[in-house]
């Protein structure tokens, strides 16, 4: 093939690292009101009194809304295909205020001098209610956060809002008790992954205006358009039809922008003001009144024979959602679905969990979705029971890894279609030199040196419910344009579809223009999440090629006045077997877009899959720890990848180094704190600390492919996947080094030599 | 936000006072890197940019180091790579970034006496002097002991010796604040121990200092003085780490700190 | 107030406010390729160069670049274009928002530092954040570019 396989420069690569005006506020008029939000001093309090019309009255301020402005209409920001599992539990403005950040009032003025101005001047009375902060305390806690009559949701998914339960799910196959009564080793403990922030370094940011036929328009630096637009009409109360969502270049969403942020409030206050608006989100807003990753407790229980072969496996699992429920059930569910999979010699399974409401800051979607904090707690469960056992960590996962053709007692039959885990074990242990290093070496100077590993999964899409439409015209000159609402952020996946396209097309890439992420142009698509794209969009665009290849030759046959059985492709035109005579593209185009043949060359698709393939990682760290201090180094990162095929090597490298960078701060450095009054502690890269590049050591990626037979041209999905495996291979690494089993995220230099104390 | 009503560019640092003086909210400006990140409500910033203080140099047998040199100024200066071990270029190189520290001044460093400095444990353990417009010039650990009083700081003075000098910071990320940082510094038989970020002010170890005597203390001698460092300074608790483990990463890294010194070459 | 500075080889007058700053001051007038990330001043991605010395455009006031030489990525297009081909045949853009920040430290190291060892390297460039690559693919694109091992 000519173009997938090959690490082709993104195409859009040079324009933004040029600095190129192609983001959200580049393109936002000059002239747009600017939005400021006040926002909740207090965890959970009720507004008494609200005064805005010293505020109003200040000259340039446009507008200053509050609770009693907005629709009475419950949605979420979740951004999910409709009917979404997540909760309908807010309000654009609500009386009750659910955590410090939560939205008091929007104000729109001319500049942003005077939105401060304004905010200033806006009087609020509340009455402080009792926050419930600790999600270990939530169910049963004697403040309820959502006690409203008119939350809502579209089926069941185990709320008791009365019990700060948000969402429940449960999941047995087999008699686990049984099966542990059975087994000759039981290991069992409890973990704590923290709440991550995503950190993308465009913060959230949306821009309207009403277009010429009074249609809303948003451009928002969102990964999910076609839901923000969903969102936004129901929130507003108005037709999808008046709304258009169109998402320029982004700067990074890992999951955080598949929530809707900010889209809302400039949204109400140009319905309300017939004029542009923008809002920006600043780096505090974005830290401590947006989303982060769930915070969760897993208590993992694994039985096994003396032999290791997995045969239980227990995992119950609280989840703290904050103070509304975006994609709580979903990432609650994930957590079980991404992880149980990996072992599938099991006779018993139960995975039992909920999500509660606290008064902080929502959770939300971030890459990895539920697999991430699952790994850390079955992973490192696996390392402990490996060690009991007495067995290498590799050997006893290469004794109990799914094989393709295998099944999975919760898998509901679907045989695994690929896998290279195993030789991605084996290729990770050769690269980070594993017979020689595992378990420690001491180096001299109370320093230690250590290694350790995990394995995980992800899906590619969601089986049954994600879908991606493709559009591919011949354009009257003889071009291409492809037509997708998948949406770039930045990820590369305009360049991964047209990829993809040209090879399917057997056309150079340069002839194809692609057009993505409007809601009014571009066919459905629910957006980058999920590890959709290249799975399940990559495999539309092959489908839609084919039916345009089909009609090109049909119609290239026809113009040759001979049989579509005589006809081939010859570059780039329609050629008789006989090689007698020929139709250019171009020429073709021409004669169908004009006169004769009246009928323009579209090839269109819309993909969805019954499976949901699992792209694997084995991670592999190696770290230095200094016994007088507790500081960790991270010397080596080794992660061997199935991706299935690799479309675009250097795309994918390039995703992998940053997932596990991203997998490292979550393990050693970042943590969303509070202070005992629910403020979040954390809100500036001063306290926040996300890695530097000082602060990653070395990550070395290797890919083993494997061919997946649903997925286009063999490929699986890569984005999400490559976050997991390092919280649990460094605290392998750190318990191999100094004996110090950290289940507390991050694994800070203290732990360590607290526990180093013990 | 930050915001200020007006801003001015002094030709004279009498002038510069003058101002300073009439509004108990104006401001003089460093790098405006701190500045920005507070709330501050400034009537009047004053811009010492124009009063050529931009430098390092040596004079008097000092090294001087004007207000408005920035801290990358310090860390590639070469007559402060030459003296005292460098160590003064090893106490800021690790401040955010580039950048950032060729915005920041030595001078708001200094006259902030921010508890995480790095740069003012590193100057405690020379022979530093800061000299005020007002109050004149005065030892360093005088100026830190003092309360905070409306005065430029115009520059350092440090006396240029062979003393030989070591810092170690402990950050939890490489970018972050130190948890604790530590210099320790030894001229002939003569030891200074400054301890930082306990998370307050840096402060000298002035008897574990004392114990210290001699070009090669005994092991027996480092332990000891290890241990009255933690004993004479105060350690407390914030969210980078508690008073407990400030204490143990003290004790490592002053003794870290004085093998270091004695493994200079003294010049 | 009025200043008067140099911005990529060209004069311009312009009218600030006192407490404005440069990053604003130059998206104002045009120079979108200056982005801010952070409000801490620690971010990187604000970064341009006054008088030839990588500065964080977000923490200084504009009034402070009166008689000074300011460079934007949009000044150093040959620069720029010949690194940026090499970063992105990396992929190491990604999202591309840290980049020309990035560029503007990179191509300032390159003036400041002859043959910088990849320790050297890292140390000038930790004030450049990013959250989507993992610094792996930014590094390889320099050591081509810098012609390094």
């Amino acid at each position: 093939m000519k173009n997938v396989g090959h690490s082709i420069r993104k195409i859009d690569g040079m324009a933004v690292a040029t600095g190129k005006p192609v983001y959200t506020e580049d393109l936002a008029m000059p002239n747009a009101l600017v939005i400021k939000i006040l926002r909740s001093p207090h965890a959970y309090a009720k507004i008494t009194s609200i005064d805005v019309s010293r505020a109003e009255s200040i000259e340039g301020v446009e507008c200053v809304l509050t609770y009693r402005d907005v629709p009475n209409q419950r949605f979420t920001l979740a951004g999910q295909s409709y009917p979404e599992p997540s909760p309908y539990d807010r309000l654009i403005l609500d009386q009750v205020l659910r955590y410090v950040g939560d939205e008091v009032a929007i104000i729109a003025a001319v500049d942003e001098k005077t939105a401060h101005r304004a905010m200033k001047n806006i009087k609020v009375e509340y009455e402080v209610l009792d926050p419930v902060l600790d999600f270990e305390e939530a169910i049963g806690h004697p403040s309820v956060v959502h006690p409203e009559e008119d939350l809502s949701v579209n089926f069941d998914i185990g709320l008791q809002k009365e019990m700060n339960i948000t969402s429940a799910s449960h999941e047995e196959v087999g008699d686990v008790e049984e099966e542990f009564k059975r087994c000759a080793v039981i290991v069992e403990d409890v973990y704590y992954p923290q709440a991550q922030a995503h950190t993308m370094m465009e913060t959230y940011r949306s821009f309207t205006y009403l277009d010429h036929a009074g249609r809303l328009v948003v451009l928002s630096s969102t990964q999910v358009p076609f839901h923000i637009r969903r969102q936004l009409a129901r929130a507003l109360k108005i037709p999808a039809s008046k709304i258009r969502v169109i998402k320029p270049r982004i700067g990074g969403g890992f999951g955080g922008k598949q929530t809707g942020a900010g889209d809302i409030f400039a949204a109400i206050v140009t319905i309300k003001t017939g004029k542009p608006a923008l809002i920006i989100y600043d780096r505090k807003e974005t830290f401590s009144a947006t989303t982060s990753r769930h915070a969760m407790r897993l208590k993992v229980k694994l039985g096994a024979d003396s032999d290791g072969i997995i045969r239980a496996i227990d995992m119950e699992v609280l989840s703290d959602t904050g103070a509304y429920g975006e994609h709580a059930p979903t990432v609650l569910s994930c957590v079980g679905h991404y992880t149980l999979p990996l072992y599938n010699k099991t006779r018993a399974v139960r995975f039992d969990g909920k999500a509660v409401y606290t008064n902080k800051m929502p959770a939300g979607a971030f890459r990895g979705y539920g697999a991430t904090q699952g790994t850390f707690a079955l992973e490192s469960t696996v390392n402990k029971l490996a060690e009991q056992l007495n067995m290498d960590p590799t050997e006893i996962r290469l004794k109990n890894i799914s094989k393709v053709g295998e099944t999975f007692l919760t898998g509901q039959g679907v045989a695994l279609g690929s896998t290279s885990l195993d030789r991605c074990i084996a290729k990770g242990k050769e690269l980070i030199s594993w017979e020689e290093k595992f378990p420690r070496q001491e180096i001299g100077d109370n320093k230690v040196r250590a290694v350790g590993m995990a394995i995980t999964m992800q899906g590619s899409g969601i089986a049954n419910i994600g879908t991606a439409s493709v559009e591919i015209r011949l354009n009257d000159d003889g071009n291409f344009t492809l037509l997708t609402g998948a949406t770039d952020m930045g990820t590369g996946c305009d360049t991964i579809l047209t990829q993809i396209a040209a090879d399917a097309l057997e056309v150079p890439m340069e002839m194809i223009i692609i057009n993505a992420g409007d809601t009014d142009t571009s066919p459905y698509d629910p957006g980058s999440y999920a590890s959709s794209t290249t799975y399940l969009a990559g495999s539309a665009v092959i489908k839609a090629a084919e039916e345009l290849r089909g009609k090109i030759l049909e119609q290239g046959a026809l113009f040759l006045g001979v049989s579509v059985e005589d006809v081939e492709f010859d570059g780039l035109a329609v050629r008789t077997l006989r090689g007698d005579k020929d139709i250019s593209f171009a020429k073709l185009a021409e004669l169908t877009v004009l006169g004769n043949g009246k009928l323009q060359l579209v090839g269109y698709a819309t993909h969805g899959s019954e499976v949901s393939p699992p792209p694997y990682v084995a991670g592999f760290a190696e770290v230095e720890v200094d016994q007088e201090t507790g500081k960790v180094d991270l010397i080596d990162y080794v992660a061997v990848i199935d991706c299935g095929t690799v479309i675009n090597p250097a795309l994918a490298r390039i995703q992998a180094e940053g997932g596990i960078a991203q997998g490292i701060g979550m393990a050693l450095y970042e943590q969303v704190r509070y202070d005992e009054i629910g403020r979040m502690a954390t809100n500036s890269f001063m306290q926040y600390k996300i890695p530097t590049r000082k602060d990653v050591g070395k990550i070395r990626i290797a890919f083993e492919e494997s061919f997946e037979p649903t997925g286009p041209f063999g490929a699986k999905s890569i984005g999400e996947v490559v976050a997991n495996t390092p919280p649990p291979a460094i605290a392998h690494a750190i318990y191999n080094a100094v004996g110090v089993r950290e289940n507390h995220l991050p694994i800070t230099p203290e732990k360590v030599f607290l526990g180093m104390l013990k | 936000m930050f915001t200020m009503l007006n801003l001015v560019q002094p030709k004279e640092l009498e002038e510069a006072y003058q101002i300073f003086s009439e509004k108990r909210n104006n401001t003089i400006l460093g790098g405006c890197a701190f500045l920005k990140m507070g709330r501050k409500r400034i009537t009047t910033g004053i811009d010492l940019s124009n009063l050529n203080l931009n430098y390092i140099q040596e004079r008097d047998g000092f090294i001087e180091i004007g207000a408005m040199a920035s801290l990358r100024d310090i860390e590639i200066n070469p007559l402060l790579k030459d003296n005292y071990n460098g160590v003064l270029a090893k106490s800021v190189r690790d401040i955010i970034g580039v950048q950032f520290r060729n915005g920041v001044t030595v001078g708001a460093s200094v006259y902030s006496k921010y508890g995480f400095s790095d740069l003012i444990t590193a100057l405690l353990s020379l022979d530093t002097e800061v000299e005020l417009f007002k109050a004149g010039r005065m030892p360093l650990e005088e100026f830190l002991a003092q309360p905070k009083e409306k005065d430029i700081l115009v520059r350092l003075w440090i006396r240029k010796t062979s003393r030989q000098a070591v810092y170690l910071s402990f950050r939890n990320s490489a970018t972050d604040y130190s948890v604790l940082n530590v210099a320790v510094s030894k001229l002939n038989e003569q030891w200074k121990i400054a301890v930082g970020a306990r998370p307050s002010i840096a402060a000298l170890a002035v008897s574990a200092s004392e114990m210290l005597v001699g070009e090669m203390p005994s092991s027996e001698r480092i332990e000891m003085a290890v241990q009255k460092v933690t004993e004479e300074l105060s350690f407390g608790t914030n969210t980078r780490g508690t008073s407990v483990y400030r204490k143990a990463l003290c004790k490592a890294l002053v003794r870290r700190g004085i093998l270091e010194v004695m493994a200079c070459k003294s010049n | 107030m009025q200043i008067e500075l140099t911005v990529n080889d060209k004069v311009v007058l312009w009218e600030v406010g006192n407490d404005e700053f440069l990053a604003d001051t130059l998206r104002s007038h045009g120079y979108l390729s200056v982005k801010k990330a952070c409000e801490t001043s620690c971010c990187g991605l604000c970064t341009i160069w006054i008088d030839g010395k990588s500065m964080l455009s977000c923490s200084i006031l504009s009034l402070r670049a009166h008689g000074k030489k300011v460079t934007t990525i949009e000044g150093l297009p040959k620069e720029a274009e010949e690194f940026a081909q090499i970063l992105s045949a990396e992929g190491a853009e990604q999202c591309g928002f840290c980049s020309p920040g990035f560029i503007m430290s990179v191509l300032a190291m390159k003036n400041e530092l002859v043959n910088p060892t990849e320790e050297e390297i890292i140390h000038y460039l930790t004030g450049n954040l990013c959250r989507c690559t993992g610094y792996m693919g930014q590094l390889r694109a320099i050591k081509t570019y810098l012609g390094v091992a």
